[in-house]
C-alpha cells in the first residue's frame, strides 16, 4: 500500500515547492498557464520521426527549473512513475516500423526507433512541464487563473474541494487498508467479500464528512464563493515572459537550432 | 487507462478539448440550475474519495491478480451525470497536474475516455434501463457490469482512434485494437464488480441515497434526447478531425471511417474543419530539417500504406547529432550559470 502514501507525499511535496518565493513562482498563474501551453503544443506537434528539432525545447525545463529552485532528483523521480506508459506504447513503433534509416554510411537505424526516441523525448518535455506549472504556481493559484478565464464558479469550487480533501480521505483510505491488511496477512488486496463493505463503509463516512463540511462551511458564512485571496493584476514583466518563451519555441518550431549548430562544427 | 501528451498530435488533443469542454459546460450549466448548494461539497468529498479508492488493490478471486477502480460510473450513479462528470473531470485534472497521469493537452481525451462514456452513455442508457427504479442486488450486479463494460469499451476504442489520428505511433490498427478491447473487457468486468459491492452496500444500508439520485433530485435526471444532443454535438467536433484527416489521407483507414461514419453528409464540420486544418497546416507543415527533406509531404501522405523513408543524407545526421550534443551541452551550462547567478546573488 505504499502507493497511498506515497501519493499523498507527492501531492504535499508539490505543494510545498508552490509556496516558495522565486521569479518563476511569482509570474501571473495564467501566463505561466498560457506558456504551459504554447510549449505543449508545440513540442507535440513535431514529425513522429524528429529528433534533432525538438532538442532545444530541453532549454525551457532547464531555466525554469534552475530560476525556480525546483530539486531535480524528485522531480525526475515523479518522471519515472509517470513514463511506463508512454514507454510501452512507443515500444511498439521499433516492431511495427522497421524501414532502415541511414544515420552515416556505415550506421543504419529502423525508423521505429527513431520515432521511439521522439515520443521518449516529447513524454519527459511533455511531463516535465506539467510538474513545472504545479511545482511553480499550486492548485490555488491555478484555480484562480481558471476563474479569469470565466470557467464557472461551480466547477471551480468542485475542484479545489476535491484537491482540498483529497489528502484527508487518501490518510482515511490508508489507514482503512493499513487496519485491513494488519488482519489480513498474504493477502494481496482486498478480498472479493470485503470490496463491498470496506469501499462502501469509507464511501459512507466520506459522505457524512462531507455533510459536515458543509454544515461548518454555512457556520462560517459560505456564500457560494471560494476566496483565493490573491488577485494580482498580469503586468509588463508577465506578458515579456510569455511573448518571450513563445517566441522561442516558435523559432524552435520553425527553425532546426541543433542541426544549424551541428553544421556549424561540422562544416556539412 | 490515461492518454499521454506525448502520444497525440496537438488537432486531436484541441478537438478533444473543445469537446470535453462543450460537455461540461453543458453539465455545469444543468447542475447550477438544479443544484441544491449542498451538493458541491459532497462533489468534492465524493471526488477526493474516488481519488484514493483507485488506490485500493482488489484482489480478483482465484487469478492471483488485483484490480483497481476508476470510478466513472460509481459517481454518475452516485451523484448522477452531470455532476459525475464534472466530478471525474476534477479528478482527472488533479491528476494530470499532481502525477502527469495523462497530460495537460490530453486532458480533453482523458475527460471523454473515462468521464463522458460511463456518464452520457453507460448510465443513463445501460446502468439505468437495467437497475430501473426497484434496486435488487441481481439488477445491481448485472447493470454495474455491463455499464462499466460499455465504458471501458467505448473509452478504450477511442484511445485507439485518438492514437491513430495522432499518427505518433506506428501501432497498426488492428493489433492495437485487438490488444486494447480484450484487456478492457476484463477490466471492465472488474471495475463493474467493484461498483456493484460497493452499490450493492449503500442500497443494503442507506437505500435512501440511492433512491434519491434515482429519482433525479437535485442533480438531476437525464433524458436520452438530451444524450443524442450532447453526442451529436461532441459528432461533429470529432467529425472535424475525422474529415481533415480523410482529406489528407485519401486512402487507407481514414478513408474507411470517413466513408462508414457518413461525416461528409453533415453541414457543421465545415467551418471546425477550415479552423482546424489552418492551425494544422500553421504548426504540421513546416519544413523539416535533420532526419528529413522535403519528401515529408509525401511520407504522410502515405500514413496507412506503410511509410516509405526519405533519402537522408549522412553528412545532415551527423550535424544533427553533434548538434545534439551541443544543444544538451548549451542547455545543462545554462542551467549551471543560472544556478552559480543565483547563488552568488544570495551570499
Amino acid at each position: 500500500m505504499s502507493s497511498i502514501t506515497g501519493s499523498f507525499y507527492n501531492i504535499r511535496l508539490l505543494d510545498e515547492l508552490a509556496e516558495k518565493k522565486t521569479m518563476i513562482h511569482g509570474i501571473h498563474p495564467l501566463i505561466k498557464i498560457l506558456t504551459t501551453f504554447v510549449y505543449l503544443v508545440i513540442t507535440v506537434s513535431f514529425h513522429r520521426y524528429e529528433i534533432s528539432g525538438l532538442l532545444p525545447l530541453v532549454f525551457y525545463p532547464v531555466i525554469v527549473i534552475t530560476l525556480a529552485d525546483i530539486p531535480v532528483v524528485p522531480l525526475l523521480k515523479r518522471m519515472m512513475i509517470a513514463a511506463p506508459f508512454i514507454i510501452v506504447m512507443g515500444a511498439f513503433n521499433p516492431l511495427f516500423d522497421t524501414n532502415p534509416v541511414l544515420i552515416t554510411s556505415r550506421l543504419q537505424i529502423s525508423g521505429g526507433w527513431i520515432s521511439f526516441v521522439s515520443i521518449l523525448i516529447k513524454g519527459i518535455l511533455t511531463i516535465l512541464a506539467a510538474f513545472l506549472l504545479i511545482s511553480t504556481t499550486g492548485m490555488t493559484r491555478i484555480a484562480s487563473a481558471l476563474r479569469s478565464l470565466k470557467i464557472p464558479r461551480v466547477f471551480i469550487m468542485q475542484l479545489l474541494l476535491t484537491y482540498r480533501y483529497i489528502a484527508v480521505l487518501v490518510e482515511e483510505v490508508s489507514r482503512t487498508v493499513r487496519a485491513y491488511s494488519s488482519r489480513s496477512p498474504g493477502e494481496k488486496g482486498i478480498k472479493f467479500a470485503a470490496w463491498g463493505s470496506l469501499t462502501g463503509q469509507l464511501l459512507l463516512r466520506s459522505m457524512e464528512r462531507a455533510q459536515r463540511i458543509y454544515q461548518s462551511m454555512c457556520c462560517r458564512g459560505f456564500s457560494g464563493e471560494y476566496h483565493v485571496g490573491e488577485n494580482k493584476r498580469i503586468s509588463l514583466g508577465d506578458m515579456a515572459y510569455f511573448l518571450g518563451w513563445s517566441l522561442f519555441f516558435i523559432i524552435v518550431r520553425y527553425v532546426n537550432i541543433t542541426a544549424m549548430m551541428g553544421s556549424l562544427i561540422t562544416g556539412a | 487507462m490515461h492518454m499521454a501528451d506525448a502520444l497525440i498530435s496537438p488537432v486531436v488533443g484541441g478537438a478533444m478539448l473543445a469537446a470535453s469542454a462543450g460537455v461540461a459546460g453543458y453539465a455545469i450549466k444543468k447542475v447550477q440550475n438544479e443544484l441544491d448548494e449542498q451538493k458541491i461539497p459532497l462533489m468534492g468529498v465524493m471526488g477526493a474519495f474516488v481519488f484514493a479508492a483507485q488506490m485500493i488493490n482488489f484482489a480478483i478471486p482465484a487469478t492471483g491478480s488485483s484490480g483497481h477502480l476508476a470510478g466513472g460510473l460509481l459517481l454518475a450513479v452516485l451523484l448522477g451525470p452531470y455532476a459525475g462528470f464534472l466530478t471525474m473531470a476534477s479528478i482527472l485534472i488533479i491528476q494530470a497536474l499532481f502525477f502527469a497521469d495523462g497530460g495537460l493537452l490530453a486532458l480533453g481525451c482523458n475527460i471523454f475516455n473515462l468521464g463522458f462514456y460511463a456518464s452520457f452513455i453507460a448510465y443513463p442508457l445501460v446502468y439505468k434501463q437495467i437497475v430501473g427504479k426497484d434496486y435488487s442486488s441481481s439488477k445491481i450486479i448485472v447493470g454495474s457490469i455491463l455499464a462499466a463494460v460499455v465504458a471501458l469499451q467505448l473509452g478504450a476504442f477511442s484511445v485507439v482512434l485518438q492514437t491513430l489520428f495522432s499518427g505518433k505511433t506506428a501501432l497498426p490498427f488492428g493489433t492495437f485494437a485487438l490488444l486494447m478491447q480484450p484487456i478492457h473487457l476484463a477490466i471492465g468486468v472488474v471495475e463493474g464488480l467493484i461498483t456493484a459491492a460497493v452499490i450493492g452496500f449503500l442500497w443494503k444500508y442507506r437505500p435512501e441515497i440511492l433512491e434519491k439520485t434515482a429519482a433525479g433530485d437535485a442533480l438531476g435526471a437525464i433524458s436520452i434526447r438530451k444524450v443524442l444532443v450532447g453526442f451529436a454535438i461532441a459528432a461533429v467536433l470529432i467529425g472535424g478531425v475525422f474529415s481533415w484527416f480523410a482529406s489528407e489521407n485519401p486512402d487507407g483507414l481514414e478513408w474507411s471511417i470517413y466513408h462508414t461514419s457518413g461525416v461528409e453528409e453533415l453541414e457543421a464540420p465545415e467551418g471546425i474543419h477550415q479552423i482546424l486544418a489552418a492551425v494544422q497546416s500553421r504548426i504540421a507543415f513546416l519544413p523539416d530539417y535533420g532526419f528529413k527533406n522535403e519528401e515529408q509531404e509525401t511520407m504522410e501522405d502515405a500514413a496507412g500504406k506503410g511509410e516509405t523513408w526519405p533519402a537522408v543524407e549522412p553528412g545532415a545526421s551527423v550535424s544533427g547529432l553533434v548538434g545534439g550534443m551541443m544543444t544538451m551541452l548549451l542547455a545543462g551550462l545554462t542551467g549551471f550559470g543560472i544556478h552559480i547567478v543565483k547563488r552568488r546573488k544570495r551570499n
